[in-house]
């Protein structure tokens, strides 16, 4: 089915997500679509199967315009989208799986669901027990089971996004194979990656996506510098850096392994000096957070010892991280960094050493009046977090940082931000490093990472890079290891 | 709420005022397919409730640990737990009372001593079955609702044991109880009525204590914390389960003090269903004032008022007296409805 996007606009706020992008998938093709995070490249997937809708613009399926208004109706049309987490029940079985989302009246007809599901299985050698529970299942095959779950409902425009995170080489050669065949057979496949290996690999064109603007088609064969430099625009000069020296607070990492359900980093050596910025680059979910959430203490590495300043970390508890001066600051502001219904000054109360039973009222109200004065909040103390912008939120939750701290672990500290806040914040955040707090941060934004950053990590599928010196890194060359190419 | 705008106050004044009409339109509509006059019904609640001082006086009676099991409640609630467990809390409360009068009863401890004894019993008891439904959800990932269920069944299994084996009245044992205990055990009263100023006076200062704790302490605020974000309050530094095993043991304590009310100033026994559904009806006194702790009391002295005004229904109109229960879950039914439907309407 060939599918049209004409001119498609989505504001969320102020972004400007999507910024008239016009697109022609044919029918018969693979069709990637290559961005960075934040470049818009799921927010139009999101517009084509449904889930939000666009400010403005058209979508044409062969030719016929459509209004595409939830999931099913996208469906319904024939356009199926595989998320990156699968999107199914995991203490059900494969073919109740099949059967939800699934018109099939009161009393689902399971023999012949099983029957079809074995028939699509043979066209593409998958093999799955219709019978089993899909937690049993790996990631690979949840995946295969949502394939094929879209094409049994009628999906003939399949829309993948980064579906070979997570899976092994031969699923993924599996998946190629599957989709080469999907394609050959009339359908419109749609694969968002941002591994540039991948796309040039299996890809018939490939569309790249930047900062809300489709920036350019590409047919084969393709030259990856042109994508690299595509993705990540031209490079750019950057401000002189001061350095700072060893001292004897400074956070040691020793052969750390950590390992999740999806990925494993292993054996991790670092030293980070006294005010020294690390940026950890690289997509999202290729182990960056776990990296930093096991810094903070949240996650327990499975090997290796964590110290600060000659203090044993390894396997003590978050507190005990916590009392020893380390400070994470998640990205999901509203989820995990503040409490949504209380005011300013119930937080920086809540940030504030305990001192006595009852709390001074008058005395919070002074610090938080001084606290909103100091970090620039737009907002008054009795304002509830969540009728914050984004960007108060993130100077709240700066503000509330104890003092002082040692090392200071961001994740995405200025995402959703406007320009001028995000250097404010900056500037904020460096005038800590003079005072010798160290900082790790991530960011999907290659140049902060470039501007701010002493040295940076690149992470890749759970992989890390060596310490790279950030004044003799380009961001082409970033943008390589970011794609996976060098490691 | 110090953020919310004047309009949108007289607004969400204006929807509760609606929600308390429909309340009581459903309760009519009740009453007229039960074949009972409305008005009469009404007049007679009025009268059975306010009718006589010796009728306000029990209202206070019923109000003690309503207020008890209520405050408790607002610890929970605040914490984000439902501590549906409460039911079992106060029975607890009153078998550990119970049992402590037991025991000392034979001794030559002066009365006063027994009773305080009782009360400490209670309160442990309440603490005892609070502390089971904390560990099963802090341990064992059994949810609060499921454990306190479960837990409520065991304590009213083992009230019925109790009464009916180990406890049982000299003779045969029966629903009514076991052997009342002797009139200097049982909490003193104002002369002439049922009511015992002291009880009352312990229930007022549980709300006052609660309302204190929620709004001018660290304690309150860590708990407000970990009830509206317990990821974010644990990044904070605040020891999530510590404050969640805190709020249980408190709202435990009180249950068990209601319990021990119940025993020592009301019933003078144990009987089948000592906690007389108060735990219930403080969970809808909690919902109804929004979790605030300085409605709370004027709300369940309504709720007592209405149980008492209903005992006399059977005996006047030949109606069940549950229909005060009507009345109240409509209340709390349409009150949470409004609400949604104000927001729906105040969203755009």
């Amino acid at each position: 089915m060939k599918v049209e996007l004409i001119h498609i606009h989505k504001h969320f706020g102020a972004v400007h997500a999507n910024n008239d992008i016009n697109l022609t998938v044919e029918s018969g093709k693979i069709q990637g679509i290559l961005g960075e995070n934040g470049a818009g490249k799921s927010t139009l997937m999101k517009i084509l199967s449904g889930y939000i809708q666009a400010d403005s613009g058209e979508i044409r399926l062969d030719g016929t315009p459509v209004k595409i208004n939830s999931p099913s109706d996208a469906i319904r049309l024939g356009i199926g989208m595989l998320h990156q987490d699968p999107l199914d029940f995991p203490p059900m079985r494969v073919v109740d799986n099949l059967l939800i989302g699934h018109d099939g009246g009161l009393f689902p007809n399971r023999g012949e669901v099983v029957r079809a599901f074995s028939e699509l299985q043979s066209r593409f050698g998958f093999n799955i027990d219709p019978y089993a529970y899909v937690d049993t299942l790996t990631v690979g095959e949840r995946q295969q089971l949502e394939i094929l779950r879209l094409l049994w409902l009628g999906a003939r425009v399949l829309i993948l996004d980064e579906p070979t995170t997570g899976i092994s080489a031969s699923q993924k050669e599996k998946l190629f194979e599957t989709l080469r065949k999907l394609a050959a057979q009339g359908m419109s496949v749609i694969f968002v990656s941002h591994k540039l290996e991948d796309v040039e690999f299996l890809c018939d064109r490939i569309a790249v996506f930047r900062k809300g603007e489709l920036v350019g088609q590409v047919d084969p064969p393709y030259v990856t510098d042109e994508l690299v430099q595509m993705m990540f625009g031209r490079a750019i000069s950057l401000e002189e850096k001061q350095r700072y020296e060893t001292c004897d607070v400074s956070f040691h990492l020793d052969h750390v392994t950590i390992e999740d359900y999806r990925l494993q980093i292993r054996d991790i050596n670092l030293t980070i000096s006294c005010g020294e910025v690390i940026g950890l680059a690289g997509m999202e979910g290729s182990g960056q957070v776990q990296f930093l959430r096991t810094c903070a203490g949240l996650i327990r590495p499975v090997a290796g010892e964590i110290n600060l300043g000659g203090r044993r970390l390894t396997g003590k508890p978050y507190r005990a991280f916590l009392e020893a001066g380390i400070a994470y600051v998640p990205a999901s502001r509203l989820e995990e960094g503040l409490i949504p219904g209380l005011s300013l000054t119930e937080h920086f109360i809540l940030a504030e050493e305990q001192n006595g039973f009852f709390i001074n009222f008058d005395k919070a109200l002074a610090t938080t009046r001084q606290r909103i004065e100091d970090f620039n909040i737009k907002g008054t103390p009795v304002s509830t977090v969540e009728s914050l912008s984004g960007g108060n939120q993130q100077r709240a939750l700066l503000a509330m940082l104890r003092q002082p701290v040692n090392l200071l672990l961001l994740e995405h500290p200025t995402r959703g931000l406007d320009i001028e806040s995000a250097i404010w914040i900056w500037g904020k955040l460096k005038e800590r490093c003079k005072q010798g707090t160290s900082i790790i941060f991530t960011s999907a934004d290659l140049e902060e990472i470039l501007q701010y950053s002493d040295r940076i990590l690149v992470f890749y599928g759970g992989k890390v890079s060596p310490p790279l010196d950030a004044e003799s890194t380009t961001v082409e060359q970033l943008g390589q290891l970011i794609g996976g190419k060098g490691f | 709420m110090t953020t919310m705008k004047t309009s949108s106050r007289w607004s969400g004044i204006g929807f509760q005022a609606l929600a308390v009409l429909l309340a009581l339109a459903f309760t009519t509509i009740v009453m007229l397919i039960s074949g009972a006059d409305p008005l009469q019904v009404y007049q007679n609640i009025l009268t059975g409730a306010v009718g006589s001082p010796v009728k306000i006086a029990d209202i206070l009676v019923a109000w003690t640990p309503l207020l008890l099991a209520t405050a408790g409640l607002l610890l929970t609630f605040t914490a984000g737990l439902w501590n549906i467990g409460i039911e079992g809390q106060i029975t607890l409360g009153a078998i550990f009372t119970t049992w402590a009068l037991r025991v000392l009863q034979p001794t030559d401890l002066p009365p006063a001593l027994i009773i305080t004894i009782g009360f400490i019993a209670g309160a442990l008891g309440g603490m005892f079955w609070a502390g089971l439904v904390a560990l099963l959800k802090i341990f064992g990932n059994v949810n609060e609702i499921f454990g306190g269920l479960g837990l409520n069944f065991v304590a009213t299994a083992l009230t019925i044991w109790l009464i009916f084996g180990p406890w049982k009245r000299p003779g045969v044992g029966s629903m009514s109880g076991t052997e009342p205990f002797p009139l200097e055990l049982w909490l003193p009263t104002l002369q002439g009525f049922r009511l015992s100023p002291l009880s009352l006076a312990m229930g007022i200062i549980a709300i006052v204590i609660v309302y204190i704790l929620l709004r001018g302490t660290y304690f309150g605020l860590r708990l407000k914390a970990v009830g509206r974000n317990g990821r974010a309050a644990f990044l904070m530094g605040i020891p999530t389960t510590r404050y969640m095993l805190m709020a249980f043991l408190l709202c435990g304590l009180m249950a068990g003090l209601a319990g021990a009310t119940q025993v020592l100033a009301v019933y003078h026994r144990l009987i089948p269903s000592i906690s007389s559904g108060y735990g219930f009806l403080g969970m809808m006194v909690a919902m109804l004032v929004n979790y605030q702790a300085l409605w709370a009391a004027p709300v369940a002295l309504f709720f007592a008022a209405l149980n008492i005004g209903s005992i006399q229904l059977p005996i006047v109109l030949k109606l069940d007296s549950s229909l005060s229960g009507v009345l109240q879950g409509s209340l709390v039914l349409f009150v949470l409805l409004m609400d949604g439907v104000r927001r729906r309407l105040t969203r755009s």
